[in-house]
């Protein structure tokens, strides 16, 4: 009798103990998102990474039930809200877009108040390819014409492009490295600014993204630097078809506090992976002229930083941008 | 007209609901010093995925139009500009209100804002390709240029002392190199705080630098706020428009310069109301006197302002480059919906834009009755709330303004510390506007001088790229024109007399 009831007891307790357990480590995995999630930007409404989180928006609705709700944090090129990220509650309720080469320079160059490592990434989604974008009446056809003219006028090809120690200007660094030219990049104050300069003449090419030739008529692309032709720009060549070796751009990803529970993190991470696989949404990317990647959390993400890390510390310090 | 045939389309009940309820919002929103335009379409895009794309375009067009006029509120009655685009009201605005004729200022800038809204989205409707054309032709240089064409405006807006205003106006370009540069990346004068990396912004200085010394005043003085002239009641809205209608060529040319800065995509609200300031002050007509309370003023300012909407709007949807930052919200808010700007939106996908035009022009008439009564409420809530509830209130204000301008703590703390540093200045003459433009024209300057310079070396032509292109000589001839003119007018008008003494 008393074993029996000795048995009841502690069976009771072993339930009792596995459920609050079980509570403690995957508070809401099952259930969750079970609210809006709040969606950081740490750069002003209207840029580029306001618009691609706006593009998932609506699929992460449509999946998960629940709205992400975007907010903005801007300064100091992103670097106030990465500083800010791991003061942040870690229940997966807050999340952070995270750029590149941002987070790799931006630590390295000064004190911004955060380290690459301190970012815990969730998924890196897409990126902006690099691409050489001219007027449609200009007179280069073809990449070739634009390096057979840089090569006989050393610095005065004039690429416009989007601030320094960013992708386009990393892209420039590297071009006229690989290419064995010499070139001029005039930084502007983002995207908009450096195509308009190009639209109105003030200079010979941008060095901007595959994104433009989508977004403004009268452009057209030279090369783009990706691994395969992007399936919007059939025509537009590779810079690895004309033996260069670019494979860059500007990459967005999500990162969470790093006190975000295990069981969120991936959760999240197959969530942003599944709206990533939508063809709607690949479809919407693409014709955006976004390349959707898939760097998902764990050793992808993490060895995709460490490579990608690499490659533009080099190109940065080739410029004199790093010691 | 063009494009009449979608008048109809704007008419339907729904476009109709949008553009009372967008101009409704935005000008509330607009008055609270810290929520810009640009924030509250921002906040509005999640809501336009689901609508037709015209409609969505017509709530923010007319949420946006709506806060560039509330901007003026603040303006007048607190003399702290809503938005960055209403600094110029404040000149005229504030102190007509303490004379006691707050609630004629309040109607003068609602006519005013309707008249130049119009004439931008006017110039939208007929002449939205040619006039995109203005949005390139202006290079770095040109804006270096133009940012040394608005330095020298300090000359027109320093009340007293020059050399005080100029000193501002340094201080203020000083200011505008805290943080991480804008085109060339480098951290300056930070100290090595972090709390300094995102730099001053604009709008947490306008707060910090108008309001705080405007709130220490009315909690340091007695008596009320503002003056109230018994007898004087009411919305005067026939005096006002006897005014404009006196004043009808300062108003279209203000108009007419909010356009073509609005046009210009590195230039916004701010810069084309103080432009159109200092010119409708540069040729005063004898009796006005400019900065006393001239309602001139405030004509100049909020015609302006509101123009930029239609301004901004051209190469936003010619080009797809936006001429204003709520433009480039909207902009985002199109390409998620698959709508891709440029010159064949308007004649493939007519329908939309047309439409929206028609809305936002709709949506501006619509401010006339909405602006007006929203406006006497305010003046009559500024006026009759006792001291020990405006003050909090206002201070409440100010703290959830300059957080909400980018969501962080630190903007309230350099809010507060400039708040302080500007009254002190302010009791040894200085007053805040100089600082505030160096603050608003150094990095335009500082980036058009680093690009047209770069380009320059790129071409061996830096003397031909800084002094040689005719939109340059323009504006550098017109700088030397405005700066000189009343030198050389005193000058000959002494001789004058002299040879008339001889």
């Amino acid at each position: 009798m008393t074993t029996t009831r000795r048995t009841l007891l502690l069976s009771g307790a072993a339930v009792a103990f596995a459920a609050s357990i079980g509570l403690a480590a995957q508070p809401a995995s099952a259930e969750y998102p079970e609210k809006p999630i709040s969606y950081i930007i740490p750069f002003g409404p209207g840029g580029e990474s306001d618009i691609t989180a706006r593009l998932q928006q609506p699929f992460f609705k449509e999946k998960f039930g629940q709205d992400l709700v975007i907010s903005y944090k801007p300064g100091a090129g992103g670097a106030v809200g990465w500083a800010e990220l791991n003061n942040l509650k870690g229940d997966g309720y807050t999340i952070m877009g995270v750029n590149l080469p941002h987070i790799v320079l931006q630590p390295q160059q000064k004190d911004v108040g955060y380290q690459t490592d301190d970012v815990t990434m969730v998924y890196w989604f897409h990126y902006t390819p690099d691409a050489i974008v001219v007027t449609d009446d200009s007179p280069f056809k073809t990449l070739k014409d634009l390096i057979d003219f840089a090569k006989a006028n050393p610095a005065k090809m004039i690429f416009s492009g989007s601030g320094k120690g960013t992708a386009p200007h990393l892209a420039q660094i590297r071009f006229d490295k690989l290419a064995g030219v010499k070139t001029t990049y005039v930084p502007f104050k983002g995207t908009g600014a450096s195509v308009a300069a190009l639209m109105g003449k003030q200079v010979t090419a941008a060095m901007a993204f595959t994104t433009v030739a989508a977004n403004y008529e009268k452009t057209r692309l030279l090369a783009v630097a990706m691994d395969k032709r992007h399936p919007r720009f059939p025509d537009v060549p590779t810079f690895k078809e004309a033996g260069i070796d670019i494979v860059s751009g500007a990459y967005r990803g999500i990162a969470v506090p790093k006190s975000t529970p295990e069981p969120i993190r991936q959760k999240l991470a197959k969530m942003i992976g599944e709206i990533n696989a939508d063809p709607a949404f690949v479809k919407k990317m693409e014709d955006g002229g976004f390349a959707p990647v898939d760097y998902a959390y764990g050793p992808a993400a993490t060895k995709f930083l460490s490579d990608f890390g690499k490659v533009v510390t080099e190109s940065a310090k080739e410029a004199g941008m790093l010691k | 007209m063009p494009g009449l045939e979608y008048l109809i389309d704007a008419l339907t009940p729904i476009n109709l609901a949008f553009a009372l309820l967008g101009v409704i919002a935005g000008t509330v929103i607009g008055a609270i010093p810290g929520l810009t335009a640009t924030m509250s379409v921002a906040v509005l895009v999640p809501l336009t995925f689901a609508m037709p794309t015209s409609s969505a375009l017509i709530l923010m067009g007319a949420i946006y139009t709506g806060a560039i006029y509330g901007g003026a509120y603040s303006a007048i009655l607190l003399n702290t500009p809503g938005t960055p685009s209403a600094i110029a009201t404040t000149f005229d605005g504030y102190p007509l209100a303490k004379k006691g004729e707050g609630n004629f200022a309040i109607t003068i800038a609602c006519l005013a804002s309707v008249t130049g809204g119009l004439i931008g989205a006017v110039a939208l409707l007929t002449l939205a390709p040619p006039l995109s054309k203005v949005a390139l032709a202006f290079g770095p240089v040109e804006y270096f240029w133009l940012a040394i064409f608005g330095l020298t405006l300090i000359a027109a807006l320093a009340e007293g002392s020059l050399l005080k205003g100029i000193a501002g106006g340094a201080l203020g370009l000083l200011l505008s190199c805290i943080g991480v540069a804008e085109v060339a990346g480098d951290v300056r004068l930070t100290f090595g705080f972090h709390t300094m990396l995102g730099g001053i912004q604009i709008v947490v200085a306008l707060i910090g630098l108008y309001c705080i010394p405007v709130l220490i005043d009315l909690v340091a003085a007695p008596g009320h706020h503002l003056n109230v002239v018994t007898g004087a009641s009411g919305y005067r809205l026939r005096d006002a428009v006897r005014y404009l209608w006196g004043d009808k060529f300062n108003a279209m040319r203000s108009s007419v310069i909010g356009t073509i800065v609005g046009i210009l995509p590195g230039a916004g609200g701010s810069i084309a109301s103080l432009v159109a300031y200092s010119e409708a002050r540069r040729t005063a007509r004898p009796g006005q006197i400019y900065g006393k309370g001239e309602p001139g003023g405030i004509v100049a300012s909020e015609s302006a302002n509101n123009a930029t909407v239609g301004g901004g709007f051209i190469p936003t949807l010619v080009l797809g480059i936006p001429g204003t930052p709520p433009d480039a919200v909207i902009l985002g808010a199109l390409l998620v919906q698959g709508v891709r700007t440029g010159p064949s939106l308007f004649t493939q996908q007519g329908d939309i834009v047309y439409t929206f035009i028609w809305g936002l022009i709709l949506a501006t008439i619509l401010m006339l009755p909405t602006g007006l009564l929203i406006g006497r409420y305010a003046y009559r809530t500024i006026i009759t709330l006792p001291k020990s509830l405006l003050v909090p209130t206002i201070a409440f204000m100010t703290i959830i303004g300059s957080y909400a301008i980018s969501n962080n703590i630190n903007d309230v703390l350099i809010m507060i510390v400039l708040g302080a540093g500007g009254w002190v200045l302010a009791r040894f003459g200085f007053t805040p506007s100089p600082i505030v433009l160096g603050l608003i024209l150094g990095p335009i300057a500082e980036s058009g001088f680093v690009q047209a310079w770069t380009i320059g070396t790129a071409t061996d032509d830096r003397m031909g790229m800084f002094f040689g292109r005719p939109i340059s000589i323009a504006i550098i001839l017109f700088t030397l024109f405005t700066l000189l003119s009343p030198i050389v007018l005193k000058r000959l008008k002494r001789i004058k007399e002299q040879a008339h003494v001889d």
